[in-house]
């Protein structure tokens, strides 16, 4: 039923997951130690969402998503010493220290944000996909979104235009089965989030978000359906969050042992490296060399992350406007 | 109608003739330009305002939406941060507040958050303020909730001539802009309308539409009429009022008000909205901080009253600023009864 892949493009897969694991845990720690604040939302557990997903996409497809996104961004290539550095309020960061964990963007990898408001990314994501469209640009547009979420108003709102208009978005609901403390059985009635399109025909299914061959192969049925006109698509990624909701929450709403037992039976790093030892025959020192590089891309990022200096103070009043107007 | 030096000459249109010929003219030259909102295509426009323009441009280009603000403002948004130039019209701005998330908080912030990378060219235009008779929900005046916010420009024209000239300006700018018009003057008739599809207003600029010595009356949108009223009333009385329209409320044109008030030392702002932390209320404190010296009298506001809107006719009349409060604001800073 899982696709095959080659050797070559699990290593990646791999290490695109490891990435953004390492890098995840190394942000936790500069929290604790004062160098990020605020806001701070950890993607460990959830990356062969992101990966699986970015595997298939082409050089125009856009993403975007709400304020869990640092593995969004790692995965859409990135640089993590920028990422790093955004979170520490740095000039180097991405958007110069002006917009910390939720607010970076790069116009360079698609990727559109990082926003701070619950469920704001899905429609601007569906204006990405109108803009595809529009411009006859064969691109698709993937909005992630949460659980949470996805009880929005907003949502359905463009889950009707979507459909209407035939734009070419995936919808992607990463349920980590909690928004923030609510478990999605005291939020949602009828929790079934890839079926909530049916009152518009928009097609959906429900993906072990834990196993990053099956994210690759429904995101490309998805992205397929919505790139050749057909309209939107919505894939509901069945996953999970190793810490809690941000930084700040202690996570008493769910037992350690479930936390555990999911670390234990279903972590899609432990599962994938599995895989690659046993199918593919790839070989450990191969992972090893994989694992020995990632440590050392977070370590620069991190280096980085401290040694860029805090913005410029004239900062304080550049970029709420831009200069010029269209000369055509 | 005189001719201006480029050779083209000033029409005379109704407020939203102009507008329509604005966006017409700036869709035909950027095709990345593109009207959305609720019946702007097939209805021609809920007050025709887009009249004509989806035949002429087709239902790629003039979309009607489905009435869901939140999400298609949202979606205008995404819109212009994938390359395109939205033009959104909200039926009147009274259903903003429905959208004002994704105008505040994805549009106006994104450029700043994203150190410069994310801008976003969108136009939120429609209808603001009182109409006639359409009570409490239908009559609210955003001028000041927007212009509050720093990553918006704010435009509130009067004439038809302003209305088309600024329209493009706003078009073309690369921020997102709030455009503010007024339902009672799209059927106004102006002849100051240039033929130019060039002709555009610098956005940030107030006009100085009626000179005068004794008294600074600073209006923007339909009260700028109502304001030049009262100078022809107030010079039947010795007093001669300068009258200034703002057309920007974001960013407000601070210079053309202090070297007014140089000049004559007493102003008179007037608003439609309510009093509390109105534009009246910026005025003021920017004369203490920038004009103190210069003013022989305090600065006096003329708005609308502090009340949700009522429908009685003679209550909406009472809620509203009439000709009359703006002379005896003028007298009283005159200090002449």
């Amino acid at each position: 039923m899982v696709h095959s892949i080659s050797p070559e493009r699990a290593l990646k897969a791999y290490g695109d997951m490891l990435l953004i694991r390492r890098f995840e845990e190394r942000a936790a720690q500069l929290y604790g130690m004062g160098l990020i604040a605020g806001f701070c939302h950890l993607y460990i557990g959830q990356e062969a969402v992101v990966v699986g997903i970015q595997s298939v996409l082409k050089s125009q497809d856009t993403l975007i998503t709400a304020y869990r996104d640092h593995g969004h961004m790692l995965a859409a290539g990135m640089d993590p010493k920028g990422v790093m550095a955004e979170l520490t309020g740095r000039s180097g960061g991405y958007s110069k220290g002006k917009g910390g964990s939720m607010h970076m963007f790069s116009r360079e990898k698609n990727f559109f944000g990082g926003h701070g408001i619950v469920g704001a990314q899905v429609p601007i994501g569906t204006g990405l996909a109108f803009a595809h469209k529009y411009k006859e640009d064969g691109g698709v547009c993937i909005t992630s979104l949460g659980d949470g979420a996805a009880n929005q108003g907003q949502v359905y709102e463009s889950y009707n235009m979507a459909a209407l208009w035939k734009l070419p978005v995936v919808y992607v609901i990463e349920n980590n089965g909690y928004g923030m403390g609510t478990s999605v059985a005291r939020s949602s009635a009828g929790p079934n989030y890839f079926g909530r399109g049916q009152g518009w025909d928009i097609p959906g299914e429900k993906v072990d978000g834990m196993e990053v061959l099956k994210v690759e192969e429904a995101a490309m049925r998805a992205v397929t359906h919505a790139r050749s006109g057909k309209g939107p698509y919505i894939l509901e990624m069945d996953t999970y969050r190793y810490r809690g909701h941000s930084m700040s929450d202690p996570a008493k709403y769910r037992s350690k042992e479930e936390v555990e037992g999911v670390k234990e039976t279903r972590d899609p790093l432990d599962h994938f490296k599995v895989y690659m030892l046993k199918t593919l025959k790839i070989s450990e020192s191969q992972i090893k060399a994989i694992e020995d590089k990632i440590k050392l891309v977070v370590a620069e990022a991190v280096e980085f992350s401290k040694t860029s200096p805090e913005p410029d103070p004239s900062e304080l009043y550049t970029d709420i406007l831009k200069e010029g107007s269209t000369m055509i | 109608m005189s001719a201006d030096p480029k050779n083209h000459s000033l029409l005379s249109m109704t407020v939203r003739e102009a507008l329509r010929d604005g966006m017409a003219e700036e869709m035909h030259r950027d095709t990345s330009v593109f009207l959305m909102g609720e019946e702007v295509a097939e209805y021609n426009g809920a007050y025709k305002v887009s009249q004509g323009l989806l035949d002429t441009f087709g239902s790629k280009r003039v979309v009607d939406t489905p009435i869901t603000e939140h999400g298609f403002a949202g979606l205008g948004v995404g819109a212009a941060f994938g390359g395109l130039r939205p033009i959104v019209e909200f039926m009147t701005f009274n259903f903003s507040m429905q959208a004002i998330d994704q105008i505040i908080n994805s549009a106006a912030k994104t450029l700043y958050m994203s150190g410069g990378q994310m801008g976003c060219p969108i136009v939120f235009r429609g209808p603001n303020g009182a109409a006639s008779r359409v009570g409490a929900q239908h009559s609210h005046c955003y001028a000041s909730w927007y212009a509050h916010c720093p990553g918006l420009k704010v435009i509130s024209p009067y004439s038809a001539g302003d209305a088309k000239a600024l329209l493009k300006a706003a078009i073309r700018d690369p921020n997102p802009v709030i455009f503010l018009e007024n339902e009672l003057l799209y059927g106004h008739t102006f002849d100051d309308v240039s033929s130019d599809p060039e002709h555009v207003l610098p956005i940030g600029k107030a006009l100085i539409r009626r000179e005068g010595k004794d008294v600074t009356l600073i209006a923007f949108s339909i009260m700028v009429g109502k304001a030049l009223e009262a100078a022809e009333r107030l010079s039947e009385q010795g007093i001669d009022a300068e009258v200034i329209d703002l057309r920007t409320l974001r960013p407000l044109d601070i210079d053309t008000v202090i070297q007014s008030v140089k000049k004559t030392n007493r102003v008179v702002s007037i608003e439609e909205s309510w009093p509390f932390a109105g534009i009246g209320s910026e005025i003021a404190a920017i004369m203490m901080e920038h004009a103190f010296d210069y003013l022989d009298a305090p600065v006096m506001r003329v708005t609308g009253a502090d009340v949700p809107m009522p429908y009685a006719a003679n209550l909406e009349h009472l809620a509203l600023p009439q000709v009359e409060a703006i002379v005896d604001a003028a007298k009283a800073v005159c200090y002449r009864s």
